[in-house]
């Protein structure tokens, strides 16, 4: 049987985030071949219905209200249960990310449904559709599936390749007006840290310094690395703990979850911590001075020796090889 | 005040996983309160200690996770419950865990309910937003401070890095974010006392609560190690023909450049 799936697209400083798109994809497997909604929730969306449409999805429903500018489980959930109970969907896909790790439980206990976070591949499709996620910070993984009511999953970020892009698609992009009362969170203020630039948690490469970088100066060659390569960098908590650089750039299980082509981790010895937001990585490189450390145990490829006599060659070499 | 904190018993973080039959083999592992959960009782216990009012332990799970109850009480919590549903339930997932603690917290009236953001071992993070819908209270995730004035709560919530200052009121149920506090540790005289303090135990026909509405919507069908990956290449050398390599490697070998 088909299935009729509705995404949450979400969007950051007004341009949707990557995982939109491959909520999109997840959710045209759960389909086998019935219909994708996106749904989009803010103060001003409905411009970017379109680019949902491009990237898969047959129809957008958008809900606008003030009180939707910032996330608050209160608001969006009253926003998004509206929806649902127009559409009645069969399954529902969101992306693994702050709101949605804050929304979704919320969401699925209304729906009295189950819910499968954090899904990082999903095998066959439609009613046999069978989720994988990484359980233990990554050191094993589960296949799981919904015995029974609405599928409801959260993809993690870069591990389910979007559809491509193709701007001759088109469908319908309405607007739901919903009531939105009884917020009981006010939020005062939103300090931003997160940098401007690669987004962490979508960048395709990461170069990540660790307590060895030793400074906040020591991440100026990390960086001309990352700008090198088109990627973002990103921290250890030891690294964020010393002060060299801010919380925002945390990888690992308290931080952010990346899942890059290519991790540099310079000075970063491999707590287990630190591997639970990064070992799905498809190649990671480790530069450690100490041959005994625990990142090499993951590494694809190893360099022993001093990060920063290391890291500034390797800037010059990728240079040498873009010139050719 | 009265203050509920959810804790689960989890594997040690360091310890090695091993599968067997589609299964995690439990025998001989060590295991520890999911470290999520420590922040959000020391937090319990600061809360109390500045307010008054007792702060109660509560885990779902088997005999075994006494233990864990017997340290959060060292560390200062007053009372400690078990629902035990070993003998009744095969197989629990978030929403009938939720069900479950939501049944035996709702003629509890508490003010206020801990959690930590996510356990170590599952990893999905749902069963405290779970517990606060079924509750109708309101929930504020990965906090990493916490300001109770009467009733109104003064919270910072770690988003992706970024902070967001919140205002709120009781009663609440939060989830603790690393950077919240620093747990202590249980003292000698703090585990002596823990012995005296209450620890109830309670089953599935204590509560209000049908084995049928405690039926599992998912299903976990296998567990399995991630693909062995080929031993890393540590390369060798001097460090300019290492680098050379490397990036070589990066682009024929692995292709990610
Ligand atoms: C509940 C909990 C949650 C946590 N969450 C996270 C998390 O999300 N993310 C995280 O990262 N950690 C987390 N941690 C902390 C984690 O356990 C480690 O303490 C932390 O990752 C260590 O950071 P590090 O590798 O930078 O520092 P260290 O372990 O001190 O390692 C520094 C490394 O740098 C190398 N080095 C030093 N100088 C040089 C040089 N010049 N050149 C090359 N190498 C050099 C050293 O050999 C060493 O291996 C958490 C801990 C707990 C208890």
């Amino acid at each position: 049987m088909t299935k009729k799936v509705i995404v949450l697209g979400e969007a950051r400083e007004g341009v949707l985030r990557n995982v939109s798109f491959e909520a999109i994809a997840a959710a045209k497997k759960i389909s086998g071949g019935g219909e994708v909604v996106a749904i989009l929730l803010g103060d001003s969306v409905q411009a970017l219905g379109n680019e949902m449409i491009h990237y898969g999805a047959d129809r957008v429903v958008t809900v606008e209200h003030p009180h939707l500018k910032t996330y608050t489980s209160d608001g969006y959930s009253q926003a998004f249960m509206a929806v649902v109970e127009n559409e009645k969907p069969d399954a529902v896909v969101f992306g693994h990310t702050a709101l949605g790790k804050d929304l979704s439980p919320k969401v699925a206990s209304k729906l009295q449904s189950g819910l499968i976070s954090d899904v990082t591949d999903i095998e066959g499709e439609g009613d046999g559709a069978v989720f994988i996620r990484p359980i233990f910070s990554g050191k094993a993984f589960e296949k799981v599936k919904i015995k029974e009511g609405i599928v409801f999953v959260t993809v993690r970020p870069n591990n389910i390749e979007p559809l491509a892009h193709d701007d001759s698609r088109s469908g319908d992009v309405s607007s739901v007006s919903v009531d939105i009362t009884n917020l009981r969170t006010i939020i005062k203020e939103v300090v931003r840290k997160s940098t401007e630039g690669v987004d962490l948690s979508e960048a395709k490469v990461i170069v990540a310094g660790g307590r060895g970088v030793k400074s906040e100066d020591g991440f100026e060659p990390l960086k001309e690395l990352a700008d090198l390569l088109g990627g973002a960098v990103g921290a250890s908590r030891g690294a964020c703990d010393a002060d060299y650089c801010d919380y925002s750039l945390q990888i690992g299980q308290t931080g952010k979850v990346v899942t890059p082509d290519l991790y540099i981790a310079a000075g970063i010895s491999g707590a287990i911590q630190h591997l639970a937001g990064m070992s799905n990585s498809k190649i990671i490189v480790a530069i450690n001075k100490d041959p005994e450390a625990n990142i090499f145990k993951v590494a694809d490829y190893g360099i022993v020796g001093d990060l920063f006599e290391v890291i500034p060659m390797l800037t010059e070499e990728f240079k040498k090889m873009k010139s050719n | 005040m009265n203050i509920y904190v959810l804790v689960k018993r989890t594997f040690d973080t360091e310890e090695r996983i091993v599968v067997s039959g589609g299964k995690i083999q439990e025998d001989g592992a060590e295991f520890i309160i999911n470290p999520y959960d420590e922040y959000a009782i020391e937090e319990a216990i600061q809360v109390r200690d500045a307010h008054g009012g007792e702060v109660t332990v509560l885990t779902m799970g088997g005999e075994e996770a006494e233990k864990q109850l017997r340290t959060a009480l060292a560390m200062g919590a007053d009372k400690a419950v078990l629902i035990n549903v070993e003998d009744d339930i095969d197989e629990l997932d978030q929403f009938t865990s939720a069900q479950i603690l939501a049944d035996y917290l709702k003629d509890k009236n508490p003010d206020l309910i801990l959690a930590g953001n996510v356990a170590i071992d599952g990893g999905s993070g749902q069963v405290g937003p779970r517990v606060a819908d079924l509750l109708d209270i309101n929930y504020v995730t990965t906090i990493t401070k916490l300001e109770i004035n009467g009733t109104q709560v003064s919270i910072v919530r770690d988003v992706e890095g970024d902070s967001e200052v919140i205002e709120t009121s009781l009663p609440l149920l939060v989830t603790a974010q690393q950077g919240l506090n620093e747990p202590r540790y249980p003292s000698l005289p703090g585990i002596m006392k823990a012995k005296k303090k209450p620890l109830d135990e309670v089953e599935l026909d204590d509560l209000d609560i049908d084995e049928d509405d405690v039926v599992a919507k998912t299903e976990t069908i296998d567990i399995y190690l991630p693909p062995k990956k080929e031993a890393g290449r540590v390369l060798e050398g001097d460090i300019s023909a290492q680098v050379t390599e490397l990036v070589q490697l990066l682009r024929t070998e692995a292709k990610v450049i």
